[in-house]
């Protein structure tokens, strides 16, 4: 046979496989609503940057008729390609072979693209469209998923890893995204749940339709398993490719440097900000006064808005927001928010990604079912991670600043390389109406007219102790600054901090507070 | 476009501020103090056996009754001593999760 017809002869082996499931499971798909593994990986890098291995892969399944049966690629697509330049790793599940179901050989495709993007150094994107663990396979195919959970973890801190949940993602596969640093899901395709549905009515009873019980929404705005919603696929990707660009490729890297841009003019840092510390304001206004054209990403921005997370840049560089939300709970701390702020600190600083905190929140949310949700280890994890993050660390405290909030905000106390104050801030024990019930106790309930002596003592502390300048002679802060100069200060202060070289007690890893 | 909220008010240490309440604020369920008196059911299951009869005096820590629930067939064990005052249910009958299976007086 001449090298030509051995190439048409590949030709055509390849064609074969690329039909993956046929035309008839690939109709289906679309009908679903859902583009098929190959569309999915084109749309998402580069144009014809996507190189594709393990093609001609077959499963040696045995048991069942297994044997007789063809799987094209075996239901999982890898490659390697890139997205605007940057390198990444891929793989996608295709529905249309087998439902994407994961058995042995399906499973060691993906580790060895996962093994690869580990070695490699760069991004890893997993798109999640499986009906679960191939049965057929039985034992191996759980086999497979612990594997991918094994590299999951090992890769963790290491190289980004994004999940994209474009179809079910039920059972033990839900954990490999869990594991993952971005979660992105799109309406009416995803579905994430440990048990589904049918086992949920037959089990308890209880009758609910997979939209409701792990839809998009649901994990974007009730669970937090979500971190980018979408409404359709092509969304989606172009909100991974946005991701990719804040990102740097692995954590022995900087993000990549874009050329500086000064913020839109119509965003005014003076303007957005009520002197009211009890009035609203939107926090990402803020932000979006400060980074550069205005543009901020952000993540979980339907999950515990009381929290605001997210990237943007600084005179080009990336840095990572976090802020207290007034607008949403006025922005207090509670088992949400302190879960998604803790985590995305940990990113940052996994990821060589300066922290910026806007502070402006008045506590804890009171209650019951924050007590009796664990409200103490989760707010915990925010002190933990602040405390364990070495990467530059800058607060500004815009409003309020009380008490254990105050502390666990990126303070001083946590090692915050710089702490800046707007002339509003109140940075104080707690809120000067509640300070000034305990301190004034007495005045207050042998007065005449108790509620106008509570007045005039809640004003006296407020006069004295409602500002940021008690805590500024204490050194705690390091300026009060005009809020026009937020911007200048902060770019001056990650300039500055670009060496920082923050030595901590070698140890083999912490326990924070899970 | 955002549809603007109406402000709620949230009391923190006294201070009252202007916000929006998120879902999960709005959805939470208030805390009432257990009542130890009225056994309700945890999970959903079926009666397997009934160990007390109405009326009949209890000590803590004996079996009231064993259900079937989660494939496993579970002791329910009185958390308080006292005179069972209704049973609400039959050996064999299903029941749902916070089910009242049974009450003491």
């Amino acid at each position: 046979m001449s090298l030509k017809r051995k190439t048409r002869e590949l030709i055509k082996r390849r064609e074969q496989v690329i039909s993956g499931g046929g035309e008839k499971a690939i109709k289906k798909q679309v009908a679903m609503g859902k583009l098929t593994a190959r569309v999915r990986i084109q749309a998402l890098l580069d144009k014809n940057s996507f190189h594709e291995y393990d093609l001609f892969v077959e499963h040696e399944a045995r048991d069942f008729d297994m044997d007789k049966k063809v799987l094209h690629g075996d239901g999982v697509i890898i490659g390697t390609g890139t997205i605007y330049g940057a390198p990444v790793c891929i793989y996608a599940q295709d529905f249309t072979v087998a439902g994407g179901s994961l058995g042995l050989m399906h499973a060691r495709k993906i580790t060895k693209i996962m093994d690869h993007a580990l070695k490699m150094r760069v991004p890893l994107i997993g798109i999640n469209d499986s009906g679960g663990a191939r049965i057929q396979e039985g034992v191996n195919s759980l086999a497979g998923y612990g594997e991918i959970f094994f590299r999951n973890t090992l890769s963790s801190g290491v190289i980004p890893q994004l999940s994209v949940i474009l179809g079910p993602c039920a059972g033990g596969a839900v954990y490999s995204p869990a594991l993952t640093d971005f979660v992105f899901v799109v309406e009416n395709i995803s579905k994430m749940f440990i048990t589904g549905p049918s086992v949920i009515k037959t089990v308890l009873g209880e009758e609910i339709s997979m939209e409701d019980l792990g839809g998009a929404k649901v994990h974007s705005e009730i669970t937090g398993n979500a971190h980018f919603y979408s409404l359709s696929e092509e969304e989606c990707f172009e909100q991974i490719k946005k991701l990719i660009t804040f990102i740097p490729w692995n954590n022995t890297q900087k993000a990549k440097a874009f050329p500086p841009k000064k913020s839109k003019s119509e965003y005014k840092v003076e303007d957005i900000v009520p002197s009211d510390p009890r009035q609203p304001y939107d926090v990402r206004d803020v932000i979006r006064a400060i980074v550069d054209d205005s543009d901020f990403f952000e993540i979980q921005e339907l999950f515990a808005a009381n929290i605001v997370i997210g990237f943007g840049r600084l005179d080009g560089d990336t840095v990572g927001f976090v802020a207290n939300q007034p607008k949403v709970l006025a922005g207090v701390l509670d088992c949400d928010s302190s879960d998604k702020a803790a985590r995305f600190v940990r990113y940052c600083d996994a990821f060589n990604i300066p922290i910026v905190v806007f502070e402006d929140m008045p506590g804890y949310l009171p209650g019951v079912d924050q007590e009796h949700a664990g409200v103490i280890r989760h707010g915990a994890k925010v002190l933990y991670a602040f405390s364990e993050a070495s990467v530059p660390k800058i607060t500004i405290i815009l409003r309020k600043a009380y008490g254990g909030g105050y502390i666990a905000m990126n303070s001083r106390h946590l090692r915050a390389d710089f702490v800046f104050a707007w002339p509003s801030a109140e940075i104080a024990v707690m809120g000067p109406e509640g300070a000034a019930n305990i301190i004034f106790r007495k005045e207050i309930s042998g007065a005449e007219d108790p509620e106008e002596m509570r007045k005039i003592k809640v004003k006296e502390y407020k006069d004295k102790f409602a500002n940021p300048y008690v805590a500024a002679a204490k050194g705690y802060i390091d300026s009060v600054i005009d809020p026009e100069e937020t911007r200048n200060m902060l770019v001056h202060a990650i300039k500055i901090s670009a060496n920082k070289i923050d030595n901590r007690p070698a140890k083999k890893h912490g326990i924070p507070p899970f | 476009m955002e549809t603007e909220k109406k402000n709620k008010s949230l009391v923190i240490e006294g201070s009252k501020y202007l916000t929006h309440f998120n879902k999960k604020f709005q959805d939470r369920i208030k805390w009432v103090h257990p009542d130890e008196r009225i056994i309700k059911a945890v999970l959903p299951g079926s009666i397997f056996k009934l160990s007390v009869k109405k009326g009949q005096k209890v000590k803590k820590g004996s079996t009231l009754f064993i259900y079937e629930a989660m494939k496993m067939r579970n002791h329910y064990i009185a958390p308080i001593q006292g005179v069972v005052k209704k049973i609400l249910v039959k050996e064999g009958q299903f029941f749902k999760k916070n089910e009242v299976i049974l009450e003491f007086e």
